[in-house]
């Protein structure tokens, strides 16, 4: 029988009991090097555009130039995730569930735009799509310009996004029990109707986190986007391009704000993420 | 062999080869697979391809001339130097964090493994500015540190912090879910055997976690020593001085430099290579000592 003090004792302290030691030290390392380097200086940036209000952001968002960059920026980039999504969804599948010689290397190969510097990948797009790159010179023969506009941008995005959609689908479609495809073909169903009705439905949670993710990053994104996008003014700026150009005209306020719009998209992208993997495990039971 | 099959299986000898239902009709199988690697030749091998023949172009005495250039040298030296400082410095936190999360129950800790994964989510042209809202010159700290003739923005420190920032939660996220899917019932058995805590630690948790921390640390190297964004706003871009390597292959492109600009852009491709290949190597491997769809960024 537990004594009813020792039971007290029990419910007041933070962390269970147990005999392996260490745990003030790096507990309280992990919060201090954490606060430090992430959220003091996460905090004064949400300090510093509280000074702001409301009324301030709305009015930097508002100014034409910001306006139109942030259009730009969530637009192109959803977009983009679409098309990862469509892509990175074949390519999930075509790796996951077919044998074909190169398909190790092509795995591996899904991994790249994470682990290319983006400026890397930033000027060896913009040398692919110039007018006179590989692809940008037969493209211009067809009156495609892709360097320096618009499309340019949703290159970047679709290169630096599809990784987050196809290992995310991935590991899912592995999962996927064949008895339930084998179930649905012996009661008569069509290969199409199997994948849409039976193999897809699990598939849509991990889908939408990827595209969420892939957007996320979109929206982020600097190094691969700007030297393809040539930065047009109104065209083809990007809103991260434009915090670096407040900053440089010490217009702390303008990037503040730019920075906090940013930031509250990327909490927002966060917490849906959130909410449909915890969707998916009620409905699914997995991630 | 086959022909035996036929013999017990005498449905078979109809002379039609039944597909499996969970297979797909071969004409969809060759559509996806045409698209997938006309996709992936078009989005990642030509870019990854480009890079070679751009710093070749002129010639391989030109591409070697890339490096002798004294701006060059810096900013090799000062992206090994950053990478240096904030690979170890993460590596720490990393094991700090998944000692505490993992081995340890406590209230709250999804919210801090959510803390942790933040910097994932920020922007790096926002993971710079934050640090100069700190300590730039119009910064919090910025008075206090001209006065004591310090310089954290265009500068090394800076260039040093954002990193760290952007590279954070790299070896935290892999060991975390490793280590929590590998319990304590080892450690409590070092424990009770009498081995002191430190004993436990490098005789039975890290030989345990070694690969993960491999795999966790190499992602870490690779974005550490890649960094462009949050670099690029707190560095000032001074030649010789606050370049790291992305840095000077931006201002070498800008500046028509083509052949310089890819020969610097080389060293980065090969380091990217080289970590798809130890990454590729370790998930086959070392599967089962990795965590699940952990370190997938």
């Amino acid at each position: 029988m537990t004594s009813p003090t020792l039971a007290g004792r029990h419910a007041r302290r933070f962390k269970a009991p147990s005999v392996i030691p260490g745990f003030g030290v790096t507990f309280g390392y992990t919060l201090l090097y954490l606060g430090l380097v992430v959220l003091f200086p996460l905090a004064t940036l949400v300090w510093r555009s509280s000074g702001l209000g409301l009324s301030g952001l709305y009015q930097i968002a508002l100014e034409p130039r910001v306006a139109a960059s942030l259009q730009t920026t969530f637009a192109v980039s959803f977009l983009a995730a679409g098309i990862d999504l469509f892509f990175g969804l074949i390519a999930a599948w075509t790796l996951t569930r077919y044998q074909f010689p190169g398909r190790r290397l092509l795995d591996a190969f899904v991994d790249l735009p994470f682990a290319l510097p983006t400026a890397v990948a930033g000027i060896s797009l913009a040398a692919l799509y110039a007018p006179n790159g590989w692809f940008g010179a037969p493209l211009a023969d067809l009156g495609v310009k892709i360097a320096f506009t618009r499309w340019g941008i949703l290159v970047a995005l679709v290169f630096i996004g599809l990784p987050f959609v196809v290992r995310t689908v991935q590991p899912i479609i592995a999962e996927l029990e064949t008895e339930l495809e084998e179930a649905s073909a012996t009661l008569g169903a069509s290969r199409l109707q199997t994948v849409v009705r039976v193999l897809l439905p699990p598939l849509v949670p991990a889908l939408l986190t990827g595209f969420a993710l892939a957007f996320a990053r979109g929206v982020g994104e600097y190094g691969s986007v700007i030297f393809i996008s040539g930065n047009i003014a109104y065209v083809s700026e990007i809103a991260p391009l434009l915090i670096i150009e407040k900053l440089e005209q010490y217009d702390y306020a303008g990037a503040t704000g730019i920075a906090t719009i940013m930031l509250a998209i990327s909490f927002v992208a966060l917490l849906v993420i959130n909410l449909i993997q915890a969707w998916s495990r009620k409905r699914f039971g997995h991630v | 062999m086959s022909e035996i099959a036929v013999e017990s299986f005498p449905r078979i000898r109809t002379g039609a080869k039944v597909r499996p239902v969970t297979q797909d009709a071969p004409v969809t199988r060759y559509l996806l697979i045409a698209t997938t690697l006309v996709f992936s030749l078009t989005f990642l091998f030509a870019p990854l391809a480009l890079v070679f023949v751009e710093a070749a172009a002129k010639g391989f005495s030109v591409f070697l001339e890339a490096f002798s250039e004294p701006d060059a040298i810096a900013a090799i030296k000062l992206t090994l130097l950053v990478a240096a400082i904030a690979v170890p410095a993460n590596l720490v936190f990393g094991l700090a964090a998944a000692w505490s999360i993992a081995k340890f129950s406590f209230p709250g800790k999804s919210l801090l493994i959510t803390l942790i994964d933040l910097p994932f989510s920020v922007s790096p042209v926002v993971s710079g500015l934050v640090y100069v809202l700190v300590f730039g010159a119009q910064g919090l700290f910025g008075k206090w540190l001209s006065a004591h003739g310090t310089q954290v923005i265009f500068a090394v420190p800076g260039i040093v912090l954002a990193t760290i920032f952007v590279t954070f939660p790299f070896v935290a996220r892999e060991l975390i879910p490793l280590m929590q899917e590998q319990g304590t019932v080892e450690e409590e058995a070092a424990l009770t055997l009498g081995a002191s805590g430190f004993t436990t630690f490098v005789t039975v948790t890290l030989p345990n976690i070694k690969w993960g921390l491999l795999y966790g640390v190499l992602l870490c190297n690779a974005r550490a020593m890649g960094e462009f964004g949050a670099v690029s706003v707190v560095s000032g871009h001074i030649r010789g001085l606050t370049n790291t390597i992305p840095l000077q292959v931006e201002i070498l492109y800008n500046e028509y430099n083509t052949v310089a600009a890819f020969a610097l852009s080389v060293l980065l491709a090969s380091l990217a290579l080289v970590t798809l290949g130890i990454k590729s190597f370790l998930e086959w491997r070392h599967a089962d000592a990795l965590a699940a769809g952990g370190g997938r960024h």
